[in-house]
């Protein structure tokens, strides 16, 4: 086992980790973003909160919704850990003022990620919390009441663009960490990776916006 | 001194097979009690310390660089000849010697040359497996290309990046004993003398271009592969650090120098643009089997294009002296390196120069352009009088061909050369003279070796474009590893050397004096002002053509030079420090020394050949003349401040035939 | 001599002085008259020579071939390493891409594992150690069957050699945000692996380097690619993936 142990502390294994759990909250938010979705169907609700009482209260869920908050955390760790490291490896920062022509995203994916787990434990105490601790809440009228906020509204659709900067970096990313470079595929890659980061974003975002202006 | 060059006996081409199969070998056990100092890792320094790791002995190498990839052997461009004969085209050993022998104008010794043909090819070998990425053909195979003054294919080629890509192949090699500690790898440490023990080379002192501090280093020989002395002109392609400091300090200590007059003047170069240049840059070779060369027929219209008031283009036809291709009617622009670069010197002389300093000549891919373009248009059937169709198929030709050359150039100049033709202008490249060897690549000091550019074997009074690699590469894989043993085994039971010895503690406190001298000697100018003037002089009367009169004022002016030097030179900073100041005072006084010694040389040899030139002995159409009844030995001068000796070694033919070579 | 009128310009340098590893450094501020045919290095060498004429210390530098191929130039122009021209070393770089009374700040390569040795020079061994590590086929001399006995694909060869162009300049360390090394060491590391002759030994090789490079304290990798961008002979971030690859390869496979 002690290869193992090498590879995760090595600083490919990290990036691994980065990736892999990176790639799952990728696929977490489109899971997410289809169930949040039928907020928008017009029915008081009721597709929403059938869905919700689902989500929290089968035990397969369950069990994934804990593998989900460990691997949050486990993508937050290592990615502050590997932040550290890093400042300390490049030391001094240059006066001079131009640099390359690389994305301002893919130099702060730290702050960027900080602000997003920032998001998330505010989002979990706001609906999350209250889910699991208040009994037979209705949560379409939670999500209601929160997003008749303007100041919650704002949040959100900040915080999502904080997201969408993390991912116009993160998702090509993660694929060249995992080796997955090819002068044929890159194209594809980066066309997917930026629709992603812009549509998905953009679709949490509309919720609240919604619910605002419609309620 | 009577020098032996202890060429083994036999026919040409048995001779060192027999010599190998006979010569006496030290045992596994032994190699490891032995120890050896190897002073530069460049092509020849990093293949002998690799090899000689491998076989075994304790190596220690020593390098000014903070590593041993900066070698300047990164820099050759255009290639390394072996004679494969992959291109069936009718290479052998022999060739590759007969070509080598008549290229150095019939100063160099049948034996060694031949010697380097023969293990040519194990070059490429070795290369090519430790993953040298030569260029290759569609078929997978080897590419090879052709140099001048040949009539084969033979030269292998990685891009324009050849002297790279070797280098990192050895350094990697190098890499590899030293992580399994055959090799201890010391960086950033200058050679700073020569010591002996009982009249054999037994170790260096070095300074630790770090910390400045000066340390002693025993072993059972020395190998010296320390390069070339081009920067003596102060102005060469040569990178700015190479310097003859390592071999001149072993000269000091009563090496011989052989033929230090022998320097290769390149044509095709970038013309020096201002004062303030340091370094040339040069301009491969390849260019002329597509350029010509011209000047402007009146001087008019040379003033004018000087002055920018015209350019090449505005020139006409009928206007221009295309002058390799009047003189020289059966070479044409391909003729060999040192009658091109004479005969710019020449144009130039004349008033027709066309460099802003009145020092460059033009190169012009226009015809090529017109003639690549015409064939393109005939053979795709497009139409043949449309000119613009033919300037830009024709445009693309070239530039498929010299494209990278073709960048460097407009990089430096700002100029576009395919619109415009490129200047250029010869200039120092390569130095043939070096520490005299005899067969074992041993100096006339027992125990002391050199290999490559710093020894003087193999390349006679001019080197053939693509041999200089190829001589590095077999001095330090294939020769060294056999002939050290000649020396070390009868070393064997010579116990470690002390490296605390009397000999040691004043060779140590010599140089601390030297490096104190310079430092406190308060003048008040600068080192990088002497080298500058240093080069004037040795450009002005050892440069590409040579009289009596001027080299004796020569040699008087670098005397005075040299005084003025040690009284005036201001070297800023401690010695205890990082110093580049200090490094190059150093380096420029011993560069005084031997540069008054090439004078010597040169006006010694009262005879035309190769890279030198003098004006006294011309045929009567203006050509060099070679005088071999009393001209065919190799001069080996051995240093005495006011009047170095001379040895010679003559030099004998029995495989070839001398003749003088015409180009017309 | 003739010598036609150039372009004088006016630039203020602002020099990172560092006196030793230990002492503090700072940034001082020198006039230099410079013309626009000038490289970088030559308009350093002017100001040099007049700090020297002034009796003061020459802003210490590496360089030596002044050609773009030795590896030894280093300095960040600017905030860029090898300053605004791409695919270009400091030496190569002249000053016709700057304007007649510009402010240029130039400082030497930042990162943990370059230890600053004076002024602009940095010290690069840890590159050394990485190649020790494995960057090597081991074949001792005389070992080598003949140079055409294994045909090579002329595109593989092709790609490797875009990798083997690597000058060792450190650029790709400097201009990370992280300091790290990946580049490098995926060039290296390409360059053989690549290869029929390097595939013998090419896990323990990507693995080895990889992590010699962790322990020289570069930093980690997070596909910024403003190495790529910097590079001066434009090496690729596809080596980066390949590496990662065999490095997985390395990790997964055998024992
Ligand atoms: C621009 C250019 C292009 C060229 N192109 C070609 C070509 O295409 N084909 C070809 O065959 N040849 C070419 N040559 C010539 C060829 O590159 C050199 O002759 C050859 O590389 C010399 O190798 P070397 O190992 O002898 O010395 P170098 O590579 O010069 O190495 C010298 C070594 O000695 C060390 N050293 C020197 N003095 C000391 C000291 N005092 N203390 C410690 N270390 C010291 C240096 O640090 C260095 O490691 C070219 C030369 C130039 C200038
Ligand atoms: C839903 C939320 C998130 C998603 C979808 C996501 C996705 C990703 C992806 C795909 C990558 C690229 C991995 C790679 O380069 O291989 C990445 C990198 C990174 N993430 Fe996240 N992330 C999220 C939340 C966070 C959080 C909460 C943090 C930390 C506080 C964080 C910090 C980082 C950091 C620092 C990196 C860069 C790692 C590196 O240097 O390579 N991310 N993220
Ligand atoms: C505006 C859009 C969003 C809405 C309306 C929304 C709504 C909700 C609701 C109602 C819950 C609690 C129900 C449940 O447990 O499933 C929840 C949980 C959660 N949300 Fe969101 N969410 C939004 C955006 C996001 C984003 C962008 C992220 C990630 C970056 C996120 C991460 C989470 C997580 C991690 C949980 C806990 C999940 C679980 O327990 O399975 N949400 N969200
Ligand atoms: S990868 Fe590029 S930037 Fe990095 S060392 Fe090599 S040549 Fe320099
Ligand atoms: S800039 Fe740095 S983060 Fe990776 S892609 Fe290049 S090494
Ligand atoms: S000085 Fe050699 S690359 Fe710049």
């Amino acid at each position: 086992m002690k290869w193992l142990t090498n590879f995760l502390t090595s600083s490919i294994g990290r990036k691994v980790i980065m990736s892999l759990t990176g790639l799952f909250l990728i696929a977490f938010l489109k899971v997410h973003l289809i169930g949040n979705l039928q907020l928008l169907v017009n029915d008081g609700g009721e597709s929403f909160n059938t869905y919700a009482k689902f989500m929290t209260t089968n035990p397969l869920i369950k069990f994934i919704s804990w593998g989900l908050y460990l691997l949050i955390l486990l993508h937050a760790v290592v990615g502050i850990m590997i932040y550290l490291k890093n400042r300390k490896a490049k030391g001094v920062k240059y006066t001079g003022k131009q640099s390359a022509d690389v994305t301002w995203a893919s130099k702060n994916m730290a702050l960027l990620g900080t602000l997003i787990l920032a998001f998330i434990l505010i989002h979990m105490g706001d609906f999350w919390w209250k889910m699991h601790n208040g009994v037979n809440v209705n949560l379409y009228e939670k999500v209601s009441t929160t997003f008749s906020n303007p100041i919650f509204v704002g949040f959100y659709v900040l915080a999502m663009i904080v997201l969408a900067l993390h991912l116009w970096h993160g998702f090509k990313s993660a694929f060249q960490t995992l080796g997955l470079n090819h002068s044929k595929y890159n194209p594809i890659i980066s066309f997917i990776g930026k629709a992603y980061s812009i549509i998905v974003p953009l679709a949490y975002a509309i919720i609240p916006i919604y619910f605002y202006f419609n309620r | 001194m009577k020098l032996d060059s202890k060429i083994p006996a036999g026919a040409l081409g048995d001779k060192w097979t027999e010599y190998k199969s006979k010569m006496p070998l030290v045992a596994p056990n032994n190699k490891r009690r032995l120890d050896v100092i190897i002073v530069g890792t460049g092509l020849a320094g990093a293949s002998a310390a690799a090899t000689l790791g491998e076989l075994g002995y304790n190596v220690k190498a020593f390098t000014f660089h903070d590593s041993p990839r900066r070698a300047h052997s990164i820099a050759a461009q255009g290639g390394i000849n072996a004679s494969k004969n992959y291109q069936n085209d009718g290479d052998s050993d022999f060739r590759l010697f007969y070509d080598t022998i008549k290229g150095g104008d019939y100063r160099s010794r049948e034996a060694n040359v031949h010697r380097l043909a023969e293990v040519s090819g194990d070059i490429i070998d070795q290369c090519v497996a430790q993953g040298v990425p030569f260029a290759r053909e569609y078929g997978g195979l080897l590419d090879n290309r052709s140099f001048g003054g040949v009539q084969v294919s033979r030269t292998f080629y990685a891009r324009g990046q050849t002297g790279q890509q070797l280098l990192i192949g050895a350094y990697q090699a190098l890499s590899r004993q030293i992580s399994l500690g055959k090799v201890t790898m010391y960086n950033r440490h200058e050679m700073m003398d020569l010591v002996m023990v009982d009249g054999k080379a037994r170790g260096i002192i070095t300074r630790n271009l770090l910390t400045g501090e000066i340390e002693s280093h025993s072993a059972h020989c020395v190998i010296l592969a320390t390069g070339g002395y081009g920067n003596v002109f102060y102005l060469s392609t040569n990178a700015m650090n190479c310097n003859v400091s390592a071999t001149w300090k072993a000269v000091k200590k009563g090496a011989l120098m052989a033929n230090p007059c022998f320097t290769q003047i390149h044509p095709t170069c970038i013309p020096v643009s201002g004062d303030y240049q340091s370094k040339l840059t040069l301009m491969s070779e390849s260019l002329r089997n597509d350029g010509r060369i011209w000047v402007p027929k009146k001087k008019e219209d040379a003033v004018a294009i000087r002055e920018g008031r015209k350019k090449g283009i505005d020139i006409a036809e009928d206007d221009r002296d295309y002058y390799l291709e009047r003189r020289y009617p059966a070479f044409g622009n391909l003729v060999p390196r040192d009658v091109a670069s004479r005969a710019a010197k020449t144009a130039c002389d004349e008033g027709n120069g066309v460099a802003p300093t009145g020092l460059g000549v033009f190169l012009d891919f226009a015809s090529a352009i017109d003639r690549y373009g015409k064939a393109e248009v005939h053979s795709k059937g497009l139409n043949a009088s449309d000119t613009a169709l033919i300037t830009k198929l024709g445009t693309q030709v070239i530039e498929e061909k010299y494209g990278n050359l073709f960048e460097m150039y407009e990089k430096i100049t700002g100029e576009n050369p395919y619109t415009n033709p490129m200047k250029i202008y010869p200039a120092v490249h390569y130095t043939m003279g070096g520490l005299w060897v005899d067969y074992n690549l041993e100096t006339n000091i027992s125990g002391l070796f050199a290999l490559g550019e710093c020894n003087f074997s193999d390349h006679g009074a001019n080197r053939l474009g693509a041999s200089a690699l190829m001589q590095g590469l077999a001095d330090g894989y294939f020769v060294i590893p056999y002939t050290v043993g000649t020396f070390l085994s009868d070393e064997i039971r010579v116990p470690t050397i002390a490296n605390d010895s009397p000999e040691f503690l004043k060779a140590e406190q010599e140089v601390k004096d030297r490096v104190n001298n310079l430092i406190n000697n308060n003048g008040t100018e600068s080192v990088e002002s002497f080298h500058k003037r240093l080069g004037k002089i040795m450009w002005e009367y050892c440069g590409m053509s040579r009289n009596a009169a001027g080299l004796e004022k020569g040699r008087e002016e670098i005397r005075k030079l040299r005084a003025e030097f040690h009284d005036n030179v201001y070297v800023p900073g401690t010695a205890d420090d990082y110093n580049p100041e200090l490094e190059k005072a150093v380096r420029v006084a011993d560069f005084m020394e031997h540069g008054e010694l090439m004078m010597l040389d040169a006006l010694d040899r009262a005879e035309s050949c190769g890279g030198h030139f003098r004006e006294e002995y011309i045929t009567d159409d203006g050509e060099a003349l070679r005088r071999d009844a009393e001209f065919t030995y190799v001069a080996a001068w051995e240093w005495d401040d006011v009047q170095p000796i001379l040895h010679k070694e003559e030099l004998e033919f029995e495989n070839v035939e001398l003749k003088t070579r015409s180009y017309k | 001599m003739h010598q036609t009128k150039l372009e004088v310009m006016k630039i203020k340098l602002k020099v990172w002085r560092q006196k030793d590893n230990k002492s503090k450094g700072g940034f001082e501020t020198y006039d230099v008259v410079a013309n626009e045919h000038m490289s970088f290095l030559e308009m350093m060498d002017v100001l040099n020579e007049s700090l020297i004429n002034d009796r003061k210390e020459p802003v210490a530098f590496e360089h030596d071939c002044r050609e773009g191929i030795c590896g030894a130039c280093s300095m960040v122009i600017n905030g860029r390493p090898h300053g605004p021209s791409t695919g270009t070393t400091t030496c190569q770089l002249h000053m016709r891409h700057f304007k007649d009374g510009e402010t240029i700040v130039v400082e030497p390569w930042r990162s943990r594992a370059f230890p600053l040795i004076k002024d602009l020079v940095i010290n690069r061994s840890s590159f050394d150690h990485i190649i020790q590590a494995g960057g090597y086929v081991s074949v001792n001399t005389g070992q080598a069957p003949d140079g055409n006995a294994i045909p090579i694909d002329k595109d593989l060869a092709s790609t490797a050699f875009d990798a083997a162009a690597c000058i060792g300049c450190g650029a790709c360390v400097a201009a990370c945000p992280n300091g790290s090394a990946m580049l490098f060491t995926a060039a290296k590391v390409s360059h053989l692996n690549l290869m029929p002759q390097g595939k013998v030994e090419a896990y323990n090789r990507a693995k080895n380097m990889v992590d010699q490079m962790d322990k020289e304290g570069f930093g980690m990798c997070s596909n910024v690619g403003a190495c790529e961008a910097e590079c001066p002979k434009e090496i690729s971030l596809e080596h980066i993936a390949r590496l990662n690859r065999q490095y997985f390869s390395s990790i997964f496979s055998g024992g």
